[in-house]
Order: C-alpha cells, then structure tokens, then sequence
C-alpha cells in the first residue's frame, strides 16, 4: 500500500548551509520536481554569513513560490519538509530551519533534519545509478573522502585545515580577480589554468589519507606579491598541485576499499580537469567515474528532498524540540538506516 | 618455483604495484611506483623518485630503531623500483576481528611500542594503518609502506602520525577502535615514557579539533 502511495507522495527540501538557498522537491521514488536556486553573492571577499543569511531570508517565499509552480504540486501535497541541519554557517542554517519548522507545522506534516554532505552523496547516486561508491566531496566548506561501512558513511581523508574550494576562493582574491556574471572563482581560476604551461614547484602535502593545503595557499600568496611568475602559471600549478593531492588520497580511498565506483561531487566537482584526474584514477582501478550533472553537484535543495525521502521512508523524523542546528554535524555520526 | 618466475601481482595499490617476485633464488616484494598519468609528468617523477630514494632510508633506521622491516635488496631510482624481502604472515588489518580481545590488546600494544621506538627515533612513518602491519609466524611486527615517511623530532609530525593510527583504527575497526587505541597509547606511553607520551595525545587531541565539524570544538 506504502508502495501505490510513493508515487504520488513528495517530499520538499530546503537547502541554506552556505551561500545557497534552494528549495527542491522530489516523489517518494526519486524524480526531481523542482530544484530552485538562489545564490547569494557578496559584494567582496567572501560569504558574510549574516548578510547570506540576510539573502535567503529576502528571496525564501519567492524560491518557494517557484519550486510550487515548477513542480506543479499544491503546498496541501507536500508529505514532508526536509532540511539542512548542518554542517554550516549558524545564521543560514537556521533561516532555513525556520522555513522548514514553519512550513512543516503549517501543513501539518513530519520534518526532516538532513545532513548536507550525506545529502551531497545521495543524490549524486540518484543521479548516477551509483550503488556504493567512494565519493570525493569538494567544496568551498567541505574536503571529504568518504565510503560506506557497515551503518555510516565514513571519513577515509578529509583536509587537515582548509576546504579546496576555499583555498581556490582565497587564492583567486589574493590575486585580484572578480566573480563575473555569476561565475565562480573556481571556474575564473580553471579558465587562467587552462592558459597556464610552466609548473611552479609548491608545497605537496599528503599524510595518510589526509591533505593540508595551507601552506600550498601560503606559498602562493608568497610568490604573488612577488610577481615573478605569470598568473596562469599560478593558476595552472595550484590546480595541479592541488588536485594531484586530493586525487591520491582519493585513490588510496578506492584501493583500501575496493569498491568500484567513484562519486566527484561539490562545487570543484563543476572543474574539468579535477573530473579527468578522479576519472583516470577510476579507470586504472576498474572502477566507474560516475558524473553528476552540475546542477546536482552544488549545494542544491534537490538532493535534501531526496534524502528527505530517503530518511523519512526508514522511520527518520526529527521532532520541532530537536531540530536545532547542528554547526560541525559531522557525516559519519548519522547512522543510514537505508543503505544495506 | 615454476610458478615464481613471472612477477605476480599481488597487491594494486594506489601509489605503487606489489609483485611477488623469484629475485636469484629469494622470494621477493617488488614494489613498483608506476607512472600516475593524471598528474603532470614532472611532479609525478619528483614524487614518484623521492618516495623511492626516501622509503629505503627510512625502513633501514626503523630497523636500527629495533622495528622490524623486511630487508631491501635493490633500490632501482631510474625505474622507480624496490626489492625487498617477502614477509610472510598475516596483514593486522584482517587479524584484528579474527582474534580474541585479550590477544588483539596484545598485538595494539605492541603496536604501540613500536610506533614509540619509531617516533623515538626521529622517524616518522606517515602512513600509520593496520595494513601497513604484518604478523609474522614468530611473532614479530613488521612495518611496511614508509612512502610518506619523514625523519622529524617535532611534535606535530609525531601527533599527526598517532592521528592517522587512530583514524585507521576508526574506520577500519570502529568497533573496537577505542580499546585499540588505547592500548596503542599504552605501548607507546612505555616507550617514550609519560611526560613525552602525554604531550603527543594532548597534540592528537588538537589536530583531531583542527578537523572540520568536530563538535568537540562546542565547548570552546
């Protein structure tokens, strides 16, 4: 009976950890209705999270108001409100939370509490057919290598300072460079890669299956004000450089595990040459680079709907008293009753 | 013998092949850093030279430390080669959940002692996992992989390579990691004595709160 009822059941996510607030909505068995997004972009320098949390608080009732019409369900159809309850920025997560708990007790339905990188995960499996993969999540917040593990998904290397996305971020700053038309640092920065030849020897540091990019960042800050090499020299050995680290990790990750797939997912996943690496090490361990369209590999509201989904059809609900948000909620304390 | 004289693969690794191998009559580990096409080939030769001049150096002065390694017979620098000797036994990683606690309390403490002789040593292994560990029939702990070794008396270093141990032990062996840690501390405490002991955990504390989301940071 549960079965003839997922089909016409919904779960709506919202997603506000960072920069992103998005509202996706999605059926019980897994198609994407809507997936709305609205980026917050600061003036200058980085995410300021009380203005970003400003941000989400003007455009919500608007992201919601499209995700409705894309999706074409009435607010009476919505079966549960799903959220990011962390880990993030204190001031977005909790305008997101607040949307959730309101439009959760308006309609009188369960609310979800997700973790955003297991959500990351998920619906990059969703969309890739992938069963049980080593994911590399790379974002300006996040540096994960994870993998499944009897009940949790576990850590196998994370980044010991800073996420790899902020070390671009930070990089394309120091240097001067500007976000235009909605382009990402990262992909500014992929762009003067692409033009850059010489390769400037930096700082390589890999413990175990761990990375530390602050000092890569620091020797790059150094040679900039020096100004003795070309900006896309730079570009192009930071991102060499840098890359080449996460992808030996990521594949000491895939041979310990001998699994046989590969996730790349979060906002570097969008970076061409990080996917040929992650893909050329899948291939020579007979695993599947699984690609992510790019519209599910940033923060995105779908992905919480679906493990709204997930979580909520496997008994998980988290009561209004217990729906504070958790700021350092790290992935392998949730237990996934879903995955075998 | 028949069977040995074509160079076996046993073990794909993600930095480097492990063949078994017939080398003049020995049964040998040939460990053969290959080529990573997804790096530039500069970086990829500077790595690839530099983990093969240094893992050498350093399995020989753990030996001086009294760690067991297996003995190395030829270092190719050109071919990024290494030839060493073939240890049989069993790999900790798949003897922890076979054996009994007390005994897997035996072998964590020895483990322990052995880091501690390393660490005493100024030799930092790098790569601290439970397989990099094998058993051998007589009772001995050998260590392998000194790729990402380092030689250092810093206290950083040596707090993030008992990290690494305690890492592995959690997502390798999470359900018994916390007593395996332990008695890993409890080794490497008697070795290097309290004082020096104390102040590696208090410095794993701290780089463990350095990783991202680690809800222990709360209370600060």
């Amino acid at each position: 009976m549960k079965d003839k009822k997922a089909s016409d059941s919904y779960c709506l996510g919202i997603e506000s950890t960072a920069d992103d607030f998005s509202v996706g909505v999605s059926t019980f068995k897994g198609r994407i209705l809507a997936n709305i997004r609205s980026q917050y972009v600061p003036v200058e320098g980085g995410i300021h999270p009380r203005e970003a949390a400003r941000h989400h608080a003007e455009v919500a009732s608007n992201v919601l108001e499209e995700a409705f019409s894309k999706s074409k369900i009435k607010p009476k159809n919505v079966s549960v409100v799903s959220f990011s309850q962390g880990p993030g920025l204190g001031p977005c997560l909790r305008t997101g939370a607040t949307v959730a708990r309101a439009l959760a007790s308006y309609l009188n339905v369960p609310l979800v509490g997700v973790n955003h990188c297991i959500a990351h995960v998920e619906i990059g499996k969703l969309k890739t057919g992938a069963k049980d993969p080593v994911t590399l999540y790379v974002s300006g917040g996040n540096t994960i290598v994870s993998a499944f593990d009897s009940g949790r998904y576990r850590v196998f290397g994370e980044t010991l300072d800073i996420a790899l996305g902020n070390c671009l971020d930070v990089f394309a700053r120091e240097a001067g460079l500007h976000q235009t038309e909605g382009k990402p640092f990262g992909a500014v920065v992929e762009d003067l890669a692409a033009k850059g030849k010489k390769l400037i020897p930096l700082p390589y540091s890999v413990k175990g299956m761990d990375i530390s990019l602050s000092g890569l960042l620091t020797a790059l800050t150094n040679l900039l004000k020096r100004r003795e090499y070309k900006l896309e020299d730079l570009c192009y050995s930071l991102q060499e450089t840098a890359f080449s680290m996460v992808t030996e990790v990521t594949e000491r990750a895939l041979a310990h595990t001998e699994k046989k797939e590969v996730l790349l997912t979060g906002g570097v996943a969008a970076n061409k040459r990080l996917q040929l690496m992650i893909k050329a090490i899948a291939e020579e361990h007979d695993a599947r680079f699984c690609a992510i369209p790019s519209e599910f590999v940033v923060d995105n509201g779908a992905m919480v709907a679906w493990t709204g989904v997930l979580a909520y059809t496997h008994g998980v609900v988290t009561p209004i008293d217990k729906s504070f948000v958790k700021l350092r909620w790290r992935l392998e304390e949730v237990e996934i009753p879903w995955v075998e | 013998m028949g069977r040995m004289n074509r160079p076996l693969l046993i073990k794909k690794g993600a930095e480097a092949s492990l063949y078994l191998a017939d080398w003049h009559g020995r049964k040998v580990v040939m460990k053969c850093r290959l080529p990573k096409k997804y790096r530039p080939s500069s970086l990829d030769e500077h790595i690839r030279t530099y983990r093969t001049i240094h893992e050498p150096q350093l399995m020989h002065e753990a030996k001086r430390a009294g760690v067991p390694t297996p003995t190395i017979f030829l270092v190719d620098v050109k071919n990024t080669i290494i030839v060493m000797e073939f240890i049989e036994g069993k790999q900790v990683k798949r003897l922890l959940a076979e054996v009994s606690a007390s005994r897997r309390q035996l072998l964590c403490l020895k483990i322990g002692e052995l880091i501690g002789k390393l660490h005493r040593c100024g030799i930092i292994h790098g790569d601290l996992t439970t397989s990099n560990m094998i058993l051998s029939p007589d009772g001995k702990v050998f260590f392998v992989d000194f790729g990402l070794g380092e030689k250092t008396r810093e206290l950083e270093a040596r707090g993030v390579d008992l990290h690494l141990m305690k890492r592995a032990l959690q997502s390798a062996h999470f359900r018994f990691a916390g007593e395996c840690f332990d008695a890993v501390s409890k080794g490497y405490f008697r070795v290097l004595g309290c004082e020096v002991g104390k102040s590696v955990l208090d410095k794993v504390r701290e780089i463990e709160k350095r990783g991202r989301y680690v809800s222990e940071r709360r209370e600060e």
